[in-house]
């Protein structure tokens, strides 16, 4: 069943209308409403296992799921993930999932999804990508995965970002240095990020989305989690931590 | 001495057929997780569509023509056969991986009571040019020149997979897709055409094993049963070598065939020296899987 979504607007890059999705027979998203404006930077929070990434996974297709989802103007649902994604939308998992037998070029050389790749860009972004062009991506350290997993959606020019805990298991260097990389190109484009770092969502995102038990509960301004009430009370953490 | 070296090549060219055949099972399964008990039936319709052109369609006057295009004959309708089956049969049960099994094995079934019907059970003859059936003496020995051509067929076919693999954009994403296939997808690549690559190559390689298997080995004779006799041999060439692995497949074949040969020679003489190699290929394969279960160049689960 495909949920309407009255009022779709351009003005919209993502629209999700009481997404539902079931994992092993348990409720995940439990009626999911969400909007994520274009050209800003959304981040998606909430406790572990509150449905975060099963919403990302669900509105590109990556698992079955009832509801609407509207994707950069179309009604995707019900589409195989490889349609949505050439809508133009990039896609960073949660543990990366770069190809660990194949190549650093032989992982970019996959994404070469449009006939001008952008390896001026991805190689300026992470010079270290062009110097281990020939190494297999599963020597790669954590962060340099996490260089290729995001250098590899960056390589079409593609309006809308879908990413997945960005900063997870990094060091502080590489925390900073993804932010720095997720700041320059969140510019053209828009980003919807699942993202557990309050002090790197405040210094990216425009728009909170807080998810608890399949559900959102609060949308608001990425100012807002200056409030040490809000945020203990939403995210059940210190935001000065 | 002379024996050894004359059955040794025997054996890699025997290792040659067997790896033309399990390239494809291995190259399906690593890919989509299919267990394709239909590829025994591309061998069988290659090696028919090949006794056909060279018998029926082309005039005898030149036979290496004739033979040349009775080969692509057997690559064209193994090739052909696989991309349909794919399309028509596997495609609309992915993600079940038991219905997917049991379409392959009803397939085969109903194709070889099929070509039992057409042709029946006597063995059909395909035209080779004499240079096949001759031998060439190199110093004291006497090698078959079928010998040469299916080990040449097998080492072109392993060089130009492992090309395809490593240098086309197609064999990225069959690599990719072995490893991780929704990421695939979530790069905007449609892996279905992928799969329909991946069974058309083993099926093309597939109808030129039996093509090669029926001239090389079996006196140039075909029958119906070929492709499940070869297939029992391939899955487990497949298994040895490693699911999946291309090389693992080539290394098992050449192992098994060497296995095989020896021990039917050397073992002695009798109506039980065919089955005693048999035997030893599976004594071989329980070995090996007991020293190492995920076979020689399998990946861990």
């Amino acid at each position: 069943m495909t949920a309407a979504l009255p009022g779709a607007d351009a003005g919209f890059a993502v629209e999700l209308a009481d997404l539902r999705a079931d994992i092993s027979g348990s409720h995940i998203l439990q009626g999911v409403d969400l909007r994520v404006p274009a050209g800003q930077v959304t981040a998606l929070l909430g406790r572990n296992g509150v449905g975060k990434t099963t919403t990302l996974r669900a509105l590109l297709g990556l698992l079955p799921a009832n509801g609407g989802i509207r994707v950069l103007g179309h009604d995707v649902a019900g589409w195989p993930t490889h349609k949505i994604v050439r809508l133009g939308v990039g896609y960073v998992p949660e543990d990366r999932d770069v190809f660990a037998r194949l190549t650093v070029r032989e992982n970019l050389r996959l994404a070469e999804t449009t006939a001008t790749p952008r390896y001026d860009l991805i190689y300026d972004l992470f010079p270290e990508l062009r110097e281990r062009s020939r190494q297999l991506a599963g020597t790669l350290s954590g962060g340099q995965q996490q260089m290729l997993a995001i250098g590899r959606v960056l390589l079409p020019d593609r309006p809308l970002l879908v990413i997945d805990e960005p900063t997870k298991g990094l060091s502080p260097l590489l925390v900073s240095e993804v932010v720095d990389v997720l700041q320059r190109v969140s510019s053209a484009c828009t980003v919807l990020m699942v993202e557990q770092n309050v002090h790197v969502v405040r210094k990216l995102a425009s728009q909170i989305v807080v998810l608890d038990r399949g559900r959102v509960v609060h949308t608001g301004h990425a100012a807002e989690l200056g409030e040490e009430d809000l945020v203990r009370r939403l995210l059940g953490v210190s935001g000065s931590a | 001495m002379s024996t050894f070296i004359a059955i040794t090549v025997s054996a890699l060219a025997l290792g040659a057929v067997y790896f033309l055949v399990a390239s494809g099972l291995s190259l399906i399964y690593g890919l989509m997780d299919v267990l394709n008990f239909a590829h025994g039936v591309f061998l069988t319709l290659g090696a028919y569509a090949g006794w056909a052109v060279a018998s029926r369609l082309v005039a005898p006057a030149n036979p290496v023509m004739a033979f040349a295009l009775s080969a692509c004959a057997a690559v064209g309708c193994g090739a052909a056969m696989a991309a349909v089956t794919e399309l028509l049969l596997i495609r609309p049960l992915y993600g079940r991986p038991v219905s997917q099994m049991l379409v392959t094995i009803g397939l085969d079934l109903a194709m070889v009571g099929l070509l039992f019907g057409i042709f029946g059970s006597n063995s059909r003859s395909i035209p080779v040019p004499p240079w096949l059936t001759s031998v060439t003496r190199i110093g004291p020995e006497r090698i078959p020149n079928g010998d040469f051509l299916a080990l040449g067929s097998g080492a072109v076919v392993l060089a130009a997979l492992a090309w395809f693999l490593r240098s086309t954009r197609y064999g990225i994403i069959i690599r990719a897709g072995a490893e991780n296939r929704q990421m695939v997808s979530a790069l905007g690549i449609n892996v279905g055409s992928a799969f329909t690559v991946v069974f058309t190559i083993g099926g093309a390689a597939a109808g030129l094993a039996g093509l090669l298997n029926s001239v090389v080995f079996n006196g140039a004779l075909i029958d119906p049963s070929q492709g499940d006799q070869l297939l029992i041999f391939a899955f487990i060439v497949v298994v040895i070598g490693g699911l999946g692995s291309l090389a693992g497949s080539a290394i098992a074949a050449v192992l098994v065939a060497l296995v095989q040969v020896y021990v039917s020679f050397y073992a002695g003489s009798g109506a039980g020296l065919a089955q005693l190699g048999n035997g030893s290929v599976v004594l071989f394969l329980a070995v090996v899987l007991l020293l190492r279960p995920r076979g020689l160049l399998g990946r861990t689960a």
